[in-house]
């Protein structure tokens, strides 16, 4: 019975950080400071709610493949979101304009 | 040779144990399918997992990964609060740009453990990285100064002494 | 004006979660998908109006990971663990196609 309270405190953490995140996916202003606010609180929550079912489940298969789930996560969406990112300064899209300084820009330019 | 023989083993042994524990084995076809993929596995991607000699002792390294991963949780979920504070603020108290970072560290894993540190801690995402510079390009959400060496100490400080220990 | 349009989207949140945990009468675990289920709404608006194509790509990335939790949750309301398995391919599925779509954004080909 105490289990399944604290994974379901657990699992209220992890949706209370999941609309955080994706609340900052709508509301700031440029493709970098989107991705800054969605994958951080996106992947912190998905992995509480995956925490809490664990939690809740035990050592048993189902246990052991939502663990599985959370390295995965943990180690995929940061290495996404640096892909993602870099292709977009690539592809020439602008920083917002409260933007303060630029060194890639800076040192890109030097290079050509 | 040596190296890659012993890497193969390893990973044939983990994925095998991640078999038996996805699948509460029941039957002993299940046993024998695990193998076979197990094997496979280690034959096409076994030589990645281990590619150098460590040195140092194994006791002090897991000791010092321990600490790390419970650094690293506690300065996650103090950037996830620091992110619901910018989105629930009425007028978004943001300062981004792109900063550039050094950093001492030599071996690829290290590095890519380091940007992903960086990616998931307050207010920080990696862009880019150049590896013969050794310099990371980073994007802040809330710039406090643009001077190389004092965004080296606030950005990446906290995680490259600890990485050191564990990688190298 | 921009008080304004915040002061709307706090009352729409708040009208969202007023009807969902006290008029609508269910399990809680239905309740809280119904969250991750609102949360989908606002990164399709961000899919369907993003005014760049990195938007979009961003979007369709965190909406894999959000579906990985929701997955999660189904599968404590029904006691089968194969939910997590669609979980997992479908993180692995997400994950290869934002990388994908980062090397297509970036002018380069799969192969390169």
């Amino acid at each position: 019975m105490t289990r399944e309270l604290i994974g379901m405190i657990f699992i209220l953490l992890g949706i209370m950080f999941d609309f955080f995140g994706v609340l900052g996916l709508v509301r700031l202003p440029d493709v970098y400071n989107r991705l800054q606010a969605a994958t951080k609180c996106v992947t912190f929550g998905s992995a509480g709610i995956l925490f809490g079912v664990f939690i809740i489940q035990g050592f048993n298969n189902f246990g052991f493949k939502v663990i599985l789930g959370i390295v995965f996560i943990f180690l995929t969406s940061p290495v996404s979101a640096h892909a993602i990112s870099r292709a977009a300064h690539r592809s020439k899209i602008p920083l917002a304009k409260e933007s303060v300084v630029d060194q890639y820009q800076e040192d890109n330019e030097l290079k050509d | 040779m040596k190296i890659q023989q012993r890497s193969r083993i390893y990973v044939f042994i983990f994925s095998f144990l991640v078999w038996i524990a996805l699948t509460s084995i029941t039957d002993i076809q299940e046993v024998i399918a695990g193998l076979l993929v197990a094997v496979l596995v280690s034959i096409v991607a076994g030589k990645f997992l281990i590619t150098s000699e460590k040195s140092g002792h194994i006791f002090k390294r897991i000791l010092s990964l321990i600490h790390y991963l419970f650094k690293f949780l506690w300065e996650m979920a103090k950037a996830n609060l620091h992110v619901a504070f910018i989105v629930i603020h009425p007028s978004l108290p943001i300062k981004p740009g792109i900063v550039k970072i050094k950093t001492n560290l030599t071996k690829d894993s290290a590095i890519t453990v380091l940007t992903n540190s960086i990616t998931l801690t307050p207010g920080t995402l990696t862009v880019d990285v150049n590896l013969e510079t050794k310099e990371i390009y980073v994007h802040w959400i809330d710039v406090l100064s643009t001077d190389v060496d004092k965004n080296t100490k606030t950005i990446g400080g906290k995680f490259e002494t600890l990485l050191t220990e564990v990688f190298e | 004006m921009k008080l304004l349009r915040w002061l709307l989207g706090l009352l729409f949140i708040a009208a969202f979660l007023y009807g969902n945990f006290f008029i609508y009468d269910g399990l809680i675990l239905y309740k809280l998908i119904n969250v991750i289920l609102f949360c989908v709404v606002f990164v399709l608006y961000r899919v369907l109006f993003g005014p760049t194509a990195a938007d979009r790509i961003v979007a369709v990335d965190i909406m894999g990971i959000l579906i990985v939790g929701l997955l999660a949750i189904l599968g404590l309301v029904y006691e089968q663990s194969f939910f997590m398995d669609i979980g997992l391919i479908w993180a692995l599925l997400s994950f290869i196609a934002s990388l994908a779509f980062a090397k297509v954004l970036e002018g380069r080909y799969l192969d390169d």
